[in-house]
Order: structure tokens, then sequence, then C-alpha cells
């Protein structure tokens, strides 16, 4: 099983709260981001206006390259297939971060730990959305669960 | 034991005033969201999320008095006995001096302003002025001409169009969460949209037609549908019959518009103009062609407004589903409106100086006319004004030209700035009184009129940890020392249970999520019950009676906009998804997303003029003076005549870090712009300027 995010392209008008939502309830210090908000355009095709948008969290790959980097246990799965740190074990180290292709665990220098999006696996113990699905605008924003 | 909850409050982030839930945690907000038990479902903008960072941010935290010259930041710092006792005592001596009406109030209009408006009469005086000149009162002032109705009087019943126009309306990055998401479900139920802009915005990229016509030729294209749905026969008959006079007038005055001319005129192909006006047909009269919100653009922007809503009503889209729709009111839906807190005192017999009245018999005193206010500073005014309450208003960032602004102000025996935030003429003022941050402070009740009219009330979800003030703390302390005895109100509650007086609304009704419906579901009127508050009754397609009022020809020929000189472009200025306006640069969560503005420009004049995308360029106005530099972004979404920033940037006081001299200000572009408005609507024409662009050398 695991958790998709989709990005409802009609509806997505690249306003950036689901990047701002998450820095907010996730804490998140300045110039790191956890989600990361892809936007190209908008730029005029013909007669058309061309705008693609797609909200980026942490996919949480079946194969994560993370897990298998992370010199210590900080890097965990869950039942349910979301990738989590478990802060008091990380060390900094970035092993996560060079693994992945995405670029998704960031660097907390304040903290010295790493930080990744773990779609706010907090409020979907308490039976909620992730702060960037709850707080989207447009309701551009899902999360689907596949049971596989 | 950590104290947690959760709060019902309203966003103050820009106007829009979403609902909101605060987090709080040890008496911090952790995050807001929009309410879970409204039609928002938890959705709040970017801008809403960061307000957070407001409790932590640079602004004033206690009264201040300047002690140096105006605008040299040097201030001592006072208590609020204090600084009240100094305003109330400095404007009793200026009202003694000058009159009574030598006291001018400004703010940005909304639902909060009773009590400010209660304050002005009990110290007696008319000059109360809203943003409007800079803002939205030509469209208010068509919508008037065209309908009788206002643009609070005025809904536009998105949810059920079929075919939506925006014009002079970036729906989508001018961003009222609410709107946007109505607009977005129409779109997926398939309403079709069409966008007319200069620029490829969000909004543009949305619609199923983009037009792109010449900078200021917007009323040639407006006249062009309107011809071509006449002599097409494409509109609703039986509605122009019933409820239109002037319609004969209107043919003849078209006749010379065809949709080829104002294809000739705009950029925008014939075939274009005819397929819009024949779709819209197709959608009547479920059609809403959106007559704009800011609309203080150009020599003829009323005339753009006017026509849009002599566009719609030719398609019947006035008072049915899908179109205009007039607002229900408590009054209107059968229940007791709200007490008014100007009651308190009677109006004083008006003596305005901006001149409606006046000179100016067709304008909204309630707009009001702030340029001339600013004029009538200057002495030898008819009506003097010495005092002037900028109220969470900002004139010298948000209209041209501050330069000739500050020389106005230059002359007052009073300037007193109330403010959450830092901004140009709060460093410029002589008093500052500290608003609390909307997450401190309650608000009056406020009535919104609409679809489905509420009450709706701003609780705090926070408690203050500094020396700010709510609102009604300010003006009743203000009250108290000038001895409006009746004003003083020595709690919140004591003011609300003013107003609910015989509603049979009590406070518990707003606990759920900080409003009180008045009725259940939208109210659409009757066909038979739509009235128009114009001179006629009528809908008015030659706006006759505005032309009486104004003593000008209300069908008015066109005239082409002047194109740019050598080398120079039109300046054009609009908003982004993550900034409101001026007070949201110094906001770290925000300035991360966009920390300054950028110079759109077309690749034929980037090629003419040696630039690419990225490097630096300083604008210049027409007096030779630079507004600061910021770097060039090339595209083809923009026509060539222009150049597009975003509004706000290029801040000149230093007390916010993030924000000081990042970007550059469209304002101080708009040399001599206050000598300029709209004959027949009032608006500032703040887009018939043209700029140059200097590379800055050192990069």
């Amino acid at each position: 099983m695991g958790y998709t995010m989709q990005t409802n392209a009609l509806l997505c008008i690249s306003c950036k709260a689901c990047e701002v939502h998450c820095k907010v309830k996730n804490s998140v210090p300045k110039a790191l981001k956890l989600g990361v908000h892809l936007q190209l355009g908008p730029t005029l095709q013909g007669e058309k206006v061309s705008l693609q948008n797609l909200y980026m969290p942490c996919l949480q790959c079946k194969e994560a390259p993370c897990l298998s980097a992370c010199p210590t246990t900080a890097m965990r799965r869950r039942q349910d297939g979301i990738v989590f740190i478990e802060k008091t074990q990380c060390t900094g180290c970035k092993a996560c971060l060079v693994a992945c292709p995405w670029n998704v665990p960031q660097f907390d220098s304040d903290a010295g730990v790493m930080r990744k999006c773990d779609l706010c696996r907090d409020r979907l113990d308490a039976g909620k959305l992730p702060a960037c699905v709850t707080g989207c605008t447009m309701g551009a924003l899902s999360l689907d669960k596949a049971d596989d | 034991m950590v104290n947690a909850y959760t709060a019902n409050s309203i966003c103050g982030m820009c106007t829009a005033r979403c609902p909101i839930q605060v987090h709080v945690h040890d008496g911090k907000a952790q995050w807001i969201h929009g309410h879970m038990e409204t039609s928002l479902k938890g959705a709040l903008c970017a801008k809403g999320a960061a307000g957070i960072a407001l409790e932590e941010g640079e602004r004033p935290r206690t009264p201040l008095l300047r002690v140096g010259p105006r605008g040299s930041g040097q201030w001592r710092e006072a208590t609020w006995e204090e600084a009240l006792g100094h305003v109330a005592s400095e404007l009793q001596k200026s009202q003694a001096l000058h009159g009574q009406q030598s006291v001018l109030w400004s703010d940005r209009n909304g639902p909060f302003t009773d009590l400010y408006r209660a304050f002005m009469r009990g110290i007696g005086s008319s000059n109360i002025c809203s943003h409007s000149v800079s803002c939205d009162i030509n469209v208010h002032h068509a919508g008037q001409a065209v309908l009788g109705w206002g643009r609070e009087a005025t809904v536009f019943d998105f949810a059920n169009c079929k075919h939506l126009v925006l014009q002079s309306r970036n729906l989508f990055e001018a961003l009222a969460v609410s709107e946007a998401r109505t607009v977005g479900k129409a779109l997926q139920q398939g309403c079709q949209l069409t966008v007319i802009d200069i620029r490829t915005s969000i909004t543009s990229a949305k619609a199923n037609t983009f037009l792109c016509p010449r900078p200021g030729t917007d009323y040639a294209l407006n006249l062009g549908v309107i011809h071509t749905l006449i002599t097409e026969g494409l509109f609703q008959k039986d509605f122009v019959a019933q409820y239109c006079t002037g319609f004969e007038e209107l043919a003849t005055f078209v006749q010379p518009y065809s949709a080829a001319w104002a294809a000739a005129e705009t950029g925008v192909s014939e075939q274009a103009i005819l397929a819009l006006a024949r779709s819209l047909a197709k959608a009547a009269p479920h059609v809403i062609w959106h007559p704009g919100w800011m609309t203080s653009r150009y020599g003829d922007s009323f005339l753009v407004s006017q026509s849009a809503f002599i566009i719609t009503a030719l398609l019947g889209g006035i008072g049915v589903k899908g179109g205009f729709v007039p607002a229900s009111s408590a009054k209107s839906v059968g229940k007791v409106p709200l007490q008014r807190l100007s009651a308190l005192y009677p109006a004083p017999e008006p003596q305005r100086a901006d001149g409606i009245g006046t000179e100016y018999l067709a304008f909204d005193p309630d707009k009001g006319l702030l340029h001339k206010m600013l004029e009538a500073m200057k002495p030898g005014a008819r009506v003097p004004i010495k005092s002037y309450i900028a109220w969470r208003h900002d004139p010298i960032q948000s209209m041209p030209d501050p330069a000739a602004i500050k020389a106005c102000l230059d002359n007052l025996d009073l300037l007193v700035a109330v403010s959450f935030s830092w901004s140009e003429v709060v460093h410029y003022a002589d008093v500052i009184l500290p608003l609390s941050t909307y997450l401190t402070r309650e608000s009056i009740i406020a009535h919104k009129g609409g679809l489905s009219p509420q009450f709706f009330v701003r609780q705090k979800a926070l408690e203050r940890t500094d020396n700010t003030r709510a609102d009604w703390e300010i003006v009743s302390g203000l009250a108290r020392h000038m001895g409006l005895d009746k004003l003083a109100f020595s709690s919140v509650e004591a003011i609300w249970e003013y107003q609910l007086q015989g509603t049979g609304v009590s406070m518990a009704d707003f606990a759920k999520n900080g409003s009180v419906s008045l009725c259940e579901g939208a109210v659409f009127p009757a066909p038979e019950s739509l009235c128009f508050g114009t001179p006629s009754g009528k809908v008015e397609l030659s706006a006759a009676g505005w032309g009486e009022r104004t003593g000008l020809p209300s069908l008015v020929a066109y005239q082409s906009p002047q194109r740019p000189p050598h080398n120079a472009f039109r300046i054009i200025f609009g908003r982004t998804a993550v900034h409101t306006q001026g007070h949201t640069m110094n906001n770290p969560l925000l300035a991360e997303q966009m920390p300054e503005n950028l110079a759109w420009i077309h690749p034929t004049r980037a090629e003419s003029l040696g630039l690419a995308s990225g490097q630096r360029v300083e604008v210049v106005n027409a007096r030779g003076e630079s507004a600061g530099s910021l770097p060039v972004f090339v595209t083809e979404g923009i026509h060539p005549e222009a150049v597009f920033m975003v509004h706000g940037f290029g801040q000149k006081h230093p007390k916010e870090a993030l924000a000081f001299n990042k970007g550059a200000a469209d304002n101080e572009l708009l040399a001599h712009g206050l000598a300029h408005h709209d004959p027949r609507g009032g608006g500032l024409t703040m887009q018939e300027h043209f700029v140059t662009l200097r590379k800055v050398e050192k990069q």
C-alpha cells in the first residue's frame, strides 16, 4: 500500500499556498522546503497560454534509496508506506539527500538534522489530511491511498 | 500543562477577510488554515498561511511621537494616554483654528468602518475618504450609471455562469479565496472563460480564449462586441424591451464601431471579436462580462466598465442566475439590521474638501476623491484640510507620485497614522498609533451583503504581548479624550451588545464559525421584483441619467491611446498571489516566495535595448527619476508597448529589512499622476504614463 499526491492541473493556480502551509505547519526553517510546487509558465503558445503545475511532496518511493542510504536507523518506513525520519537517530550526514533522486530530504542546519516530508503523518494519524492538501487554495491537491 | 486550542477568527492579510482557524500552542500561533466548517473547507492562500509571521515581525509596537523632521525616522515612545491625549488636543486646536471640517480621515473602506464614521460624525467633519480613486471608483460609478447598483450592491453569480469574461480582473492572482474556488468549480462544470489582458497572467492561463489588445484599447474592443451583438441581432430582445432604456441611442452610437474597426484598433483579430460575441450570445443570459475591480487605469476606464455592464445587460445577464444579481442585505431578507454606531451622532452638514456635492455632483461621497483632499491641504483651499488620520491606509504607496503627495502632507498641522505595520505614510507621520495584529484584535460586528447575507465578527485568536490596541480601543480612547462619551466604549462586548440590539442574534450564535447566516441558501430576486436605482428605474443602456449628473455626454466617441515615445514603455502594474499590495514584502515566508518584482518586457523590445532576462534595469519616470532597480523578465506574454511589474515593491523607508529598496515602485513612475482623473468615474489614470529602462552596469 502507499499514498500518492495528485495535482488537479485545471484547478491549480500556482499560488504557492501548498509550500507555505507545509512550512508553517511543520515549522520548516528559512530557505528549506519539504514540498516543492513546480511551475512552468505562463507562456504564450500561439494564442493559448500554457501553464503546467505539479506539487511535489516526498513520493514515498516503494524502493526508497534514502532508506538504504541511511547509515543510522533514522530513516524508517511505516506500515502504510510513509518514509519518515526519527530525528533522535539522525546525525545530519546528508546521505539520504545524496541518494534521493528528487532532492527531497533537506538539511536543517539549526537543528543539525535532516528533514523530509512525511505527508504530515501526525495529521493522517488523527484522521486529517496533510497541511498542503487541507490548505490548498483551490482544493486542487488530493491524497490517494492505494492498497496493493 | 501545555495550553493548546483552535480559535475561530477572520484573516487580516488582505481585504478578502476569509474565515480562519488558528491553531494555538502555549500562546503562539502554530498554523492557520481556512475554516473547515465554511465553504473554504480549510483552504487559505499563501498570504493567509504566512500571517503567523506578523507576530514576530518588524512593526510599531508602542505609540510613537515624532521628534525629528517628518520622515526622518526619529521618534520617542509614548504611553497610550499621552499619545491619544496629544492627538485629541491637536485635533481640537486645529478645528478651532481652521473649522470642524478641517479633519480628514482615510481608510480602505470595508465592513468595519461604521465605528470610524461614528467618530468623524462625533467630531463634526464630513471629510472621510476611501482609497477608491486608486482602486474601484470607476467600476463603482459605472454600475451606478447603467444599473443604479454600486459595487457593494452587485453580486457576480459565478457559480451558475456559462461564459465569464475577465477584463481588468486578475481573479486568480488578485485573489479572494472563496471567489476563486467558485470560479474554479464553474470552470470544471464547463463555464467558458475569456481573459482580456495585456500580459499572460495566471488567470489568462485558465482561459479558453486569451485576447491581448494593445494597452489602452479595451474600450474599442468592447464597442466592437456591442456592435456585433446589435447588428447580428444576438442580444436578448425581451430583456432589453422589458428592462432597458436607451437602446436606440446605443445602436446609433455604435454604428461606426464594427468588429473590423475594433480589430484594427486593438490588434485582436476580427474573427476573435465576432467569435466572442457569438459565443456569449449562445451562453446568454448566464454571462458575466466582469466590469473590473482595480479600474483606475486609463483615461477611459470608466467607459470600459460601463461597456461591460452594457454588454452583460444586452445579453440579459442581469438579475438572473449566472449573471449580475442585486446583493441581498439583512433588511431585504426581512431581518433587523445591525444598530449603527454612526447613529450615535447626527451627520454634519457636508462641507467636502474634495468637491463632491459641489463640483462633482454624481460621485459617491462614501468613496471620495482622495487626490482632491490632498490638494485641499495646500494653502488657499475653499475647505482647508489641516489634520489627517490615515487609518490602515498608505496613500503615499498606493497613489501616484509620492513626492507630490508628501508636498501636500507637509502643509498639515497633524498627520496621524494608525497601522499594524510600517509603511511609507507611517514613517512620515507625526503620531503612530499601533494597531494590534489581526490575530490579537477583535472587530466590531460586520454585515456582509450578497447572495446569502450574514453578520460576521473577528475574534482574537491570541493575547497580545505588545503595547498595541484594537480599532475599537483606539477609537473609544480618542472619543473619551474628545468628550464623545457615547462612543467611549469600555469593552468590545458593550459594542457588540449595542450593535445586536433588536436583531435577535446573540454572540453565542457566532461560535461555530464566526458568522451568522441571515437566510437559508442563496437569494435570487423574482424577475418581476427587479429594480434599478437609475433615474429611469431601468437599465440605462445609454447611461443617460449619469450623463446628466456628470454634465458630460455618456456615450463617448472612442479616442485612440497615445503610443509610447521612442524607446519608452507604458507602465502597467498588477498583483501576484503571494503578496498583498505593499504590506507583505517584509513577511519572511512571502519574501522567500518573491523577494522583488521583475520588469516584464517583450523580446522585440529587449533585443532593441540589448537586454536579456536577469539583467538589472532602473525604471525611469517622465521627470528622469529612477523608481529603483529590478531584473528584466523577457517574455512573449506581454504586449510590446508595455512594461509590467508587480505592485508594492521598491519600499523607501528603512524600517522593514526584507522590503527596503527591493525592486521598483510603480507609483513613483506616475509623475504628476495626481493631476488627472477620469471625468466620468473619478479614477486616477495610473496607466497613462510612459517610462524608460536604464541598464544597471554594475551587477
